[in-house]
């Protein structure tokens, strides 16, 4: 409905409150995709990206490293740890613990990485 | 008596899930809420629907019997199951949900324009839906035919018509509802017979599971064989054939006999293609054991196809949708680790005691019924009965809720794609979505579950995880080189399936090659993506920014109010 015009509620603003400049600019160079605006999300995908293979990384060593192990040291299949063989006790007990700590880092890290662009892009 | 408690746990699992179903059907109303539940469903709920969904025949029946087959190298097969959510939260969770798109087909569209990539990933989602749900149909069969006794065709059409009606009737709403439920019967039905059954091995005196010897029948034995199997006899054995006495001389040997009965302590003869290991080798990794070849090649290409074709599954990503933001898709995402680590915990321990308790299952090649078999096995009785009731309905639940994820995201891209999106529509496309499988399932027998399964994982890291991994993070990605990437990877992957499944080669490095494909198709397809993309950099879509900004904003800013969805229904 292009030809109908837009109903808008006008507001005295709010001069009184404390107000950082630059914020609703930098907000606006986010949305409209700017040079600064999209160096700013540039910033970020690389961030969490960055984020994102560290801990991939990590996992492939850990959890790559097992059948290595396996192979290279032959003695750690035979292993016996609290009743159970090593390799049973890792693939079948221990790394699922591992798994979601990694996957609570991550979502820890990460939500933090999206606050610190929030206030950037908020407060200028 | 154990019939009728069998009878009794599926019929109460399908009018538990009907139920429930009809309960979600008076909140359904428009296309949105049937495809993905208007996007309001709690991380709890949603992690518990997304866990049940995925629990599906492989994970309650499949990986018992794998381990027992196969020893220790199976254990990386709930490894992966879980970790495959990890590489989920890492990299597609939380912008797949801001993008907004219900399916990867929409996905495909609006990130790179092309209505090519939609409609290859269309036909993807719907091969490997149908590649994924002939396993569970055929799970249910083999199911109801293990423990009633009725024909193998019985148990895929009562899945096929429950998840049918239940889909049809209240569509994702219904399915968030049934699948929350359906994971906690799961859980129950695991956990309550290995406590049991794990008192009832320490009554026993807790015999070694690994011992040196191979597998032995403890007790006299009687087999009642439904088709003629060729076996390998270990050592001289007298038994009984059809009642007359007959000596198995040591080497290949097909029983023809319907019943034989085995005398306890006899070494237990080995259907064709699993062979007999000690205990030893069998608990050890790498070791080969089943005569498995190239181990260490075959574990790392089966972990490798598991853990990137989890995010490429299309009943796990239509999951995603129903969030109602990106940080509510992460933390349920935290919360499915924390509810498939804790169920994955049991399998391998009922197919580590079947090796002990119901070694003839190596003899009939029918390893999948492990976890059925053991409480009849162990403890017997009413008791025993009962628990075998319970697991039943934990498989019926698995083969149910998975069949009925699978088959909304395969009807929603049918009605999406090929038919014009309203509800109406939608129950037709399930009806299509839901007879081929069945028809393949009828047609196409002796085929291992977890096999299957893991072919269509590998399918799925093949084509869709490139695709949205590139999608998300790359910003060069264009609509030819993604479409090169998805025919190229999927074309080897889906040939390396059809050769392994009719068994054109067997042996050696190119069979082993085969049924592990993940480990070369995927980097092939992850290349063709990346330099067909480079070699066609002039059409890299123009709204590029402004789709990198819709996946990776934060909500927070209030910037994301141009999601991907062609949503017709909705005002």
């Amino acid at each position: 409905m292009p030809d109908r015009p837009v109903r808008v509620t006008v507001t005295s603003p709010r001069t009184g409150a404390v107000r950082r400049p630059g914020g609703p600019q930098v907000l606006r160079a986010v949305d409209e995709q700017d040079v600064v605006g999209d160096l700013l999300l540039r910033s970020l995908v690389r961030a969490q990206l960055l984020l994102a293979l560290r801990l991939s990384a990590a996992f492939v060593v850990v959890l790559g490293g097992l059948p290595l192990l396996f192979a290279l040291a032959p003695a750690s299949r035979d292993v016996q740890v609290l009743g159970l063989a090593l390799p049973w006790l890792v693939l079948g007990v221990l790394v699922y613990p591992v798994l979601w700590s990694g996957g609570w880092l991550y979502v820890r890290l990460a939500e933090r990485h999206e606050r610190d662009f929030v206030d950037l892009v908020q407060r200028g | 008596m154990t019939r009728s408690f069998d009878i009794a746990a599926v019929v109460v699992v399908v009018v538990l899930t009907l139920g429930i179903g009809s309960y979600g059907l008076r909140l359904a109303r428009t296309t949105t809420d049937f495809l993905v539940a208007s996007r309001g469903v709690s991380p709890l709920w949603n992690a518990s629907a997304i866990s049940g969904e995925y629990l599906s025949a492989a994970s309650f029946l499949g990986i018992a019997g794998l381990v027992l087959a196969y020893g220790a190298d199976m254990l990386w097969y709930p490894v992966g199951f879980v970790a495959g959510y990890v590489v989920l939260l890492l990299f597609v969770a939380a912008p797949l949900r801001r993008s907004g798109a219900f399916t990867v087909p929409d996905f495909a569209e609006a990130r790179l324009g092309s209505p090519l990539v939609r409609r290859l990933a269309s036909l993807l989602v719907v091969g490997i839906g149908w590649l994924y749900l002939v396993p569970q149909l055929q799970g249910a069969g083999l199911t109801l035919r293990a423990v009633i006794d009725v024909p193998v065709w019985v148990g895929a059409v009562v899945v096929t018509v429950v998840v049918t009606v239940n889909v049809v009737g209240g569509g994702m709403r219904a399915a968030t509802f049934v699948q929350a439920f359906q994971y906690w019967l799961k859980l129950t039905a695991i956990t309550v017979p290995a406590v049991f059954l794990l008192l009832a091995w320490q009554g026993d005196g807790a015999p070694d599971l690994a011992g040196p010897a191979g597998p032995v029948f403890r007790v006299a034995t009687t087999l009642h064989l439904n088709d003629p199997v060729t076996v390998v006899v270990p050592e001289q054995v007298a038994v009984t054939s059809d009642g007359r006495p007959e000596v198995l001389e040591p080497g290949p040997r097909r029983l023809e006999a319907r019943t034989v009965v085995f005398p306890a302590g006899a070494a237990v003869p080995q259907v064709q293609g699993i062979e007999r290991a000690t205990g030893d080798r069998w608990a050890r990794p790498l070791s080969g054991a089943g005569g498995r070849e190239h181990p260490l090649y075959a574990t790392y290409a089966l972990v490798l196809g598991i853990f990137l074709g989890t995010l490429g599954l299309p009943h796990v990503l239509v999951r995603f949708y129903t969030n109602p933001d990106g940080a509510a898709a992460r933390r349920t995402t935290l919360v499915v680790l924390l509810l498939l680590g804790t169920f994955y915990l049991l399998p391998a321990l009922y197919g580590a005691l079947g090796r002990l308790y119901a070694p003839e299952l190596l003899l009939t090649g029918n390893t999948d019924a492990v976890v059925l078999t053991l409480p009849a096995a162990m403890i017997g009785g009413t008791f025993g009965a009962l628990l075998q009731a319970l697991l039943v309905a934990g498989a019926f639940a698995a083969f149910l809720s998975t069949s009925s994820g699978l088959l909304v995201s395969t009807a929603g891209v049918l009605v999406r794609d090929v038919l014009s999106g309203t509800v109406r529509d939608f129950r037709r496309a399930t009806l299509v979505a839901a007879v081929v499988p069945l028809l393949l399932a009828l047609l196409a027998t002796g085929l291992s579950v977890g096999q299957v399964v893991g072919l269509a994982f590998a399918v799925a890291a093949s084509t869709f995880c490139p695709l949205l991994v590139l999608g998300i993070w790359w910003r060069g990605l264009t609509g030819p080189g993604a479409a090169a990437g998805l025919i190229v990877g999927g074309g080897l992957s889906v040939t390396a399936v059809l050769a392994t499944l009719t068994g054109v080669v067997d042996h050696g490095w190119p069979a082993v090659l085969l049924a592990q494909p993940a480990a070369w198709t995927v980097p092939t397809a992850f290349a063709v993506m990346i330099v067909g993309s480079l070699l066609t950099r002039r059409q890299v879509p123009a709204g590029v920014a402004r789709t990198m900004l819709t996946m990776h904003a934060p909500e927070a800013l209030g910037l994301t109010g141009r999601p991907f969805t062609r949503d017709r229904s909705s005002p």
